[in-house]
């Protein structure tokens, strides 16, 4: 199994207070990775690193064999689509302007944008009318599928989620959460999905990667997690969660 | 040789083509330079051998000073001259600035001001040590025109009469009566501190308050006595005793004209014809034109005015009573309400549009590195603020100075440092906070799942900033420009202490002749000119901020 993303040796403080300890990770292409962790433990920090947003203090992060700096993060970030908690919509577009923006700013002409718009409404099952909406106009929901409908549009490597759930009430969440994996699984690209649930990991997640303090404390299937856990916060963090599988309550 | 004809041909055209290139080349920089002294000075420039000599005069904002300066212009335009009054300019260091930067070439001042004020702590005490010293600074001074207007103390007759005060020193025989003066003469280095001093006089209720509020005192009883100055009007409407100044405590205070150097030698006729007035100006007549121009009731009249009639009634100065006065006359009648708000209104939305655009142009590039360099943004925003604290007329006067460091540019043979410039680069300096701020203030609330959105797109910077920053910022980028929009229309009413005309003018006029009416009819139309801009940057929104601002949310 190839790797697309790789952290090596890669740490990371915010004013002396690290965020990421020295840490080795592999996203493996073509599967869905579930960073999971407490709130403060790093997996944020991971997607971060990963599309170049910040730069770590040592070691090396790279997509597909490149290492990512300064210098070509404009260009890898176009491989990858990223999506955050709130949908992070831009207020003064609407919802086609927000998801062509990257598209019409690279000079594509007008058939082949509506075309693959045509592709993504039909993918994330988004109503058309829907388009002419400013996101202030749009449900969690609706938003939600715009900000996937942006990521996807270039048509990327891989797709980075950040807690892409944890705004919505649960009746949303659910719809969403079925129709993410329905649309990872139509799409067969790497995926690495941030969240603090358990429940939402293992619905999600080939393989999960649990962390704590900046640091990876397992990773490996749930059946792993639970059965051979490598540390007792690992029967912590799981017993916790067992009796609220569908916590609401979001931040990473 | 055939060849060689052909290439002298060709040289010569090319030479006269860029003989004609040039010539069109400085026709057009000498149109934009000519355009650029409109601007700067708002008037047509006149080729220098063409013109008659060009004599500037100054006065100060009160009436006495409009009306001693009328009088030189008169004296000098009747010479032929060109002659320009520029009343009511801010203060006596600006006056005596502009006098020095060659702004202006002649302005009336007191003796006592020159060694109090202009040197001030520098003992320069007498008439000939005054002379020597403005001699020093290429400033002459003429012989005094005749009338000593000191300070000194009044007292109702009705009071002084019953308590037999006539001397200063009287009043140290009644510590019971209450003083009120105005808040300069608290301050002044011979003010109240060192007349007490010196008269040793023992009164302990002293308060500093409005000069015209101190009359207001005199008259229901709530004072005993003010210090005024000898020759206001006001002495003979409240009936005041001016007590003897038997120590010789105050300063003379003998008008005098202080003009240039080299005025002598650009319109000696001019300067002639100013100094006329040496010894010609009898407390008397001063107090007469002074309460024609400022009486307490009835018509008043016009300063021009009171100083023609002063001219023509005085034999010496040989006035030919066919002569046509309106020649000489700065404002030959009162302008109509209508011309005049016409004008203040040009002038006002001039020195606004002019300043709020630079504004704009600068301050949003400095809001844009402001949000985007933590550190230097702190330094641009602490620097706007400071100059917002400044007083007005400290800015002006600090401007003049600048104005006066910059060396002469081609065409353009000095910056003027009076008049519409320096309003304009004051309102655009208090112009540059509120925007700045906005626009800081508006990118740094971008959340920032949205600018990492962004980011995380692939969009370069500049990008960003166009397609996504800015417009998010629009809302209160544009309340910024709307809020030093509305503060500059305010704040242009300063435009007058340098001469820049505006709303401003009336309310130093009315201030000046204690005329609510004229003051009014500069405040009045700045709060509506301020309400309309209000207005219109709020429709201005509507067309400017994206709808996906605007909306409210859908539940």
């Amino acid at each position: 199994m190839s790797t697309l993303l790789e952290l090596q040796g890669v740490s990371k403080s915010y004013n002396g207070r690290p965020a990421l300890r020295p840490t080795d990770l592999a996203i493996p292409a073509g599967q869905t990775t579930v960073l999971i962790g407490p709130s403060g433990c790093g997996k944020s920090t991971v997607l971060r690193l990963l599309l170049g947003l910040i730069h770590p203090d040592a070691g090396t992060v790279r997509f597909a064999g490149t290492p990512v700096g300064a210098n070509n993060a404009l260009e890898l970030r176009r491989r990858m689509g990223y999506v955050v908690q709130d949908g992070g919509l831009f207020a003064h577009l609407t919802a086609r302007a927000n998801i062509v923006l990257l598209a019409r700013y690279l000079g594509w002409p007008q058939p082949r944008i509506h075309a693959r718009l045509t592709e993504l409404i039909d993918l994330t099952r988004f109503p058309t009318e829907g388009l002419d909406h400013y996101p202030i106009q749009l449900s969690g929901g609706q938003r939600q599928r715009v900000g996937l409908m942006r990521a996807l549009m270039l048509d990327p490597d891989v797709l980075l989620l950040d807690e892409p759930l944890g705004a919505l009430d649960p009746i949303v969440r659910s719809d969403l959460q079925a129709d993410l994996r329905r649309i990872f699984r139509a799409l067969g690209k790497t995926v690495a999905l941030v969240t603090h649930d358990l429940g939402e990991a293992s619905f999600f997640g080939d393989v999960l990667v649990l962390l704590r303090d900046g640091q990876i404390v397992q990773q490996g299937t749930l059946a792993d997690l639970t059965q051979t856990p490598t540390d007792p916060f690992v029967t912590r963090f799981v017993q916790a969660q067992r009796y609220e599988p569908t916590n609401v309550n979001g931040g990473s | 040789m055939n060849r060689k004809k052909r290439i002298q041909k060709c040289l010569a055209q090319s030479r006269k083509g860029a003989k004609e290139r040039l010539a069109s080349w400085r026709l057009r920089a000498r149109c934009s330079c000519l355009l650029v002294f409109w601007l700067v000075t708002g008037e047509a420039p006149l080729r220098a051998q063409d013109r008659p000599p060009r004599v500037v005069v100054g006065s100060k904002a009160f009436t006495e000073s409009v009306i001693l300066a009328e009088l030189a212009t008169q004296l000098a335009r009747r010479t032929g001259a060109e002659v320009v009054h520029r009343p009511e300019l801010g203060g006596t260091r600006l006056l005596w600035n502009a006098l020095r930067q060659g702004e202006i070439d002649v302005y009336p001042e007191y003796t006592g001001t020159i060694s109090q004020e202009i040197f001030a702590r520098q003992g320069v005490q007498g008439e000939e040590a005054i002379r020597q010293a403005l001699t020093n600074r290429g400033i002459l001074m003429s012989r005094p025109l005749g009338f000593n207007n000191t300070y000194a103390l009044g007292i109702r007759e009705s009071l002084a009469a019953r308590l037999d005060i006539r001397k200063i020193s009287d009043l140290r025989e009644h510590p019971e009566l209450k003083f009120g003066f105005s808040n300069e003469f608290m301050e002044r280095g011979d003010g109240w501190p060192s007349l007490r001093d010196r008269y040793q006089l023992p009164q302990k209720d002293v308060t500093g308050l409005e000069h015209a509020l101190a009359y207001r005192g005199l008259e229901n009883g709530s004072i005993a006595l003010t210090d005024l100055y000898s020759t206001d009007p006001e002495i003979r409407y409240y009936d005041l005793r001016i007590l003897e100044d038997d120590l010789g405590h105050f300063p003379r205070y003998h008008a005098v004209l202080l003009y240039r150097a080299d005025l002598a030698e650009r319109a000696p006729e001019a300067v002639a014809a100013f100094l006329q007035l040496e010894g010609r100006l009898p407390r008397a007549a001063i107090v007469e034109m002074n309460s024609r121009a400022k009486p307490r009731s009835g018509e008043r009249v016009i300063e021009s005015r009171v100083a023609a009639d002063f001219l023509k009634e005085n034999p010496f100065f040989e006035i030919d009573p066919q002569e046509s006065e309106e020649a000489v006359l700065t404002y030959p009648d009162e302008e109509s309400f209508r011309k005049r708000l016409i004008k203040y209104t040009a002038q006002h939305l001039f020195l606004v549009a002019v300043s709020l655009s630079s504004a704009i142009l600068i301050s949003i590039p400095l809001g844009i590195v402001a949000a985007k360099r933590a550190r230097l943004g702190q330094g641009i925003l602490a620097v706007t603020g400071i100059i917002q604290t400044l007083p007005g007329l400290a800015l002006l006067v600090f401007i003049m100075a600048l104005l006066h460091l910059i060396p002469p540019l081609p065409f353009v043979h000095k910056l003027p440092a009076l008049g519409t410039l320096p309003a304009v680069i004051a309102l655009f300096l208090y112009s540059l906070l509120p925007i700045i701020r906005n626009t800081y203030t508006g990118l740094h609330d971008i959340p920032l799942s949205v600018r990492e959105s962004a980011e995380a797109l692939g969009l370069p910077a500049a990008a960003r900033l166009r397609l996504i920053e800015l417009p998010m910022a629009s809302r209160a980028i544009l309340a910024g420009i709307k809020t030093a929009a509305v503060i500059n229309v305010g704040t242009a009413t300063l435009g007058a202490l340098v001469g820049a005309g505006g709303y401003g003018q009336p309310i130093l006029t009315g201030i000046r002749l204690d005329d609510v009416g004229l003051i009014l009819q500069g405040a009045v139309p700045a709060a509506l000119l301020a309400l309309l801009i209000q207005g219109l940057f709020e429709a201005a929104e509507r067309k400017l901020v994206p709808k996906g601002l605007r909306l409210q949310p859908a539940e």
